[in-house]
């Protein structure tokens, strides 16, 4: 299958080594992966914030650069909502309604891609490791993600996949909220961090490097040990 | 819908932004919150268990207040006629201030010297008690947690649990102090002592004061639900019983809440049922041994016919009060039921204060989540909250835009608009990322007060991507 990937502005500028891994994955399992240069940002922070004028003008242009793609497939939960959830909304009643949901049935997270789009759980990958996973959670509610990462990861070789006691909680993040209401946002990090460290795993993996940045920020800053790896990273065997 | 005024004094939103900021200082109580709900997610969960399909469960639920709701012109007259045949008598105030006059009135053509009054959130929300005492009434509490918060002069902390964030032994000392009681670590003995101060009171009292369930259309009667027995003999012990409800609370037929009262319970309290469930028909009749001489209902809008007309947030109304969104919401769990400063706290009471409330003064509250849907996940009636919260921050940012907001969005979208400019200008923060952490930025200070953030790559994925290219090629 020729797969299109989509490379959210956060990717694109802070964790440009899981777009890597996403190709990296999707190559070795025999599809060809491409990268169009002309995506910039799906407009999620302009639509949370209410301006939805200015969400709308990005989302439009978003949907024609992926215009013929056959499946466009990102490493975030909350980017690929934004897409497949709120663009048919965010443009209905306007004449790229029709686009928006056209887009919505060709965009996936990966995980999702790869055990629903491709019934692939064993990418053979390796990873020595107590692993807990964390649910960003438009990856969960809104696109109703939950198994695919896990059935993902408990094929990888000596990969032991430990629950935390708060496994559906919010991180916090939340885009602008969590610069907004910085003190709230961070009242989440730390119940959803200490859950995580008491998991006493080796690695946090998540779907989201947008959780990535905010529990581990707070994590590090708290002098939790843990280390952070996107499932990518860990399908790619690039997760150090 | 437009908000009522157009611009808020930013008052409440300064006041949120700084009671949160103290309570989540206040470790030692939100980590009781979480403790107090862990209890309520494991029976819950086992209740849900029970239900052959709980999804199928909240399907019904919610199909029953959508046909309610949809239909509120037709089933609320037929609701009234009915009520009114049974003997009773329909009051409809349009305001909090036409409801709080018209139990004034009632209340003194009574002659009432005492009024004891049932859990009703209705009551909080037109401010009643404080109106009935500044009249030189005094009302009494009779639900053991809305007694609590009367005697420790609070409002309620949740719409279901009021005083879940009062210890056992504050509760204890309490009693001591106003009631005279002896200190006890027993929760029966707790209940029994506010139980013996108020079974006289209810002996006494002129007038009982409840809220309302549901209004079955078909049959005229109120429902009323409650665990502690208290608003059965508010209602029945005092000569007129006073029942205030919102206009949305009318279902159709009796059968609906066969669905509605069990999944009230689990959703919100994680109880099979609760304890008692209460229909009342009107006044007592010739031959009856007991009952209230006259039964009054208060049907209050209060801007319920607006939301009413907005479809895109209708179904807010089809909310039964459960209190399960709050249970699971991490904003309540930690910043608490009293820095909302409304009537209703957690994620529907961010929906709904802005639409009783004014948006501009209120929108603070729809822009303090990270929207992760937790409370939309839970409601019982598929109320689809979390969505909401984005509605009413689309709302605020039209009817009253932030200037420096807007510029800030508009310039975004030109430099998205640009795959050129948009890599210039990721280049241009990765490059300056060490001189922007030593300017004045109040978003990035907020971030790093309490997070780290690791320092950008050298190159983003598109000069990686390139760069492959490259050598691939
Ligand atoms: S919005 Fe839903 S979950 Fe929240 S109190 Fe109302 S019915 Fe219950």
């Amino acid at each position: 299958m020729k797969v299109d990937l989509f490379i959210p502005c956060f990717v694109d500028q802070m964790t440009p080594q899981v777009g890597l891994s996403v190709s990296k994955v999707l190559e070795r399992l025999g599809h060809s992966v491409a990268f169009r240069s002309a995506q910039t940002c799906c407009g999620q922070p302009s639509f949370n914030a209410g301006y939805w004028d200015e969400a709308r003008a990005v989302a439009i242009r978003a949907i024609k650069v992926f215009d013929g793609a056959e499946a466009i497939v990102g490493p975030t939960g909350s980017c690929v909502a934004m897409m497949r959830a709120f663009y048919p909304e965010l443009l209905a009643g306007t004449p790229h309604e029709g686009a928006a949901r056209d887009l919505a049935s060709r965009v996936f997270e990966l995980s999702e891609f790869l055990v629903e789009k491709l019934g692939v759980v064993d990418v053979g990958a390796r990873f020595p490791h107590r692993v807990t996973y964390h649910d960003g959670c438009h990856g969960l509610r809104e696109l109703r993600i939950k198994e695919a990462p896990r059935k993902l990861l408990r094929a990888v070789e000596g990969l032991e996949l430990v629950e935390c006691d708060e496994p559906e909680s919010c991180c916090g993040f939340g885009g602008l909220f969590s610069v907004k209401f910085p003190m709230i946002s961070t009242a989440m990090a730390e119940v959803k961090g200490e859950s995580l460290a008491r998991t006493g795993c080796d690695y946090v993996v998540s779907g989201d490097p947008s959780c990535q940045l905010q529990l581990a920020g707070w994590m590090a800053r708290n002098g939790r040990q843990a280390r952070f790896a996107h499932i990518a990273e860990v399908l790619a065997g690039d997760a150090t | 819908m437009s908000a009522p005024e157009s611009s808020g004094s930013g008052r409440a939103r300064r006041k949120f932004l700084s009671d949160a900021e103290s309570h989540v200082r206040d470790s030692g109580h939100r980590s009781f919150v979480r403790r107090t709900l862990t209890g309520y997610y494991s029976s819950r969960d086992t209740q849900k268990a029970r239900y052959r399909s709980w999804e199928h469960a909240r399907d019904a639920a919610s199909l029953a207040k959508w046909s309610a709701v949809n239909r509120l012109d037709e089933l609320l007259p037929q609701f009234v006629e009915r009520f009114e045949a049974n003997g009773g008598t329909v009051h409809w105030a349009r305001t909090a201030d036409e409801a709080r006059a018209i139990v004034l009135e009632l209340v003194a053509k009574a002659k009432a010297s005492s009024i004891i009054k049932s859990k009703c959130m209705t009551s909080e929300e037109i401010h009643l008690n404080a109106a009935l005492e500044d009249a030189g009434y005094g009302v009494v509490e009779s639900d053991l947690g809305e007694f609590i918060q009367q005697l420790r002069g609070e409002p309620p902390y949740h719409f279901v649990f009021p005083c879940m964030h009062v210890r056992r032994d504050e509760i204890s000392e309490l009693f001591r102090e106003r009631l005279g009681s002896a200190p006890t670590d027993s929760p029966e003995e707790l209940t029994m002592i506010a139980r013996r101060h108020l079974r006289q009171l209810y002996v006494d009292a002129d007038i009982g004061i409840s809220g309302a369930n549901f209004l079955v259309a078909e049959t005229g009667q109120v429902s009323i639900t409650e665990n502690e027995g208290n608003a059965r003999l508010t209602v029945a012990l005092p000569r007129v019983h006073i029942a205030i409800s919102g206009i949305e609370k009318v279902v159709e037929r009796l059968d609906d809440l066969a669905v509605l009262l069990p999944m009230l319970a689990t959703a919100g309290a994680g109880q099979p049922m609760t304890c008692y469930n209460t229909l009342y028909a009107g006044p007592r009749r010739d031959g009856e041994p007991d009952g209230p001489d006259e039964m009054h209902l208060v049907l209050l809008d209060n801007a319920r016919t607006a939301l009413l007309a907005d479809p895109e947030q209708r179904d807010a109304l089809y909310c039964i009060r459960c209190g399960a969104c709050l249970n699971v919401c991490p904003i309540f769990k930690n910043v608490g039921g009293f820095t909302y400063g409304t009537t209703y706290q957690g994620p529907i009471g961010s929906v709904i204060t802005p639409h009783l409330r004014g948006l501009a003064e209120w929108s603070h509250l729809s822009g303090a989540s990270s929207l992760c849907g937790a409370c939309s996940d839970a409601c019982p009636v598929r109320i689809d909250i979390h969505h909401h919260l984005l509605h009413n921050r689309r709302n605020a940012a039209t009817s009253s835009p932030n200037r420096v907001e807007k510029m800030a969005h508009a310039a975004f979208r030109a430099v998205a608009s640009r795959p050129a400019l948009f890599a210039l200008g990721g280049a241009l923060f990765r490059k300056s990322y060490w001189a922007l952490r030593r300017l004045p930025l109040p978003l990035l200070k907020g971030w790093l007060a309490t997070r780290d953030l690791p320092a950008p790559p050298q190159r983003s994925f598109r000069q990686e991507w390139r760069r492959r290219a490259g050598r691939d090629g």
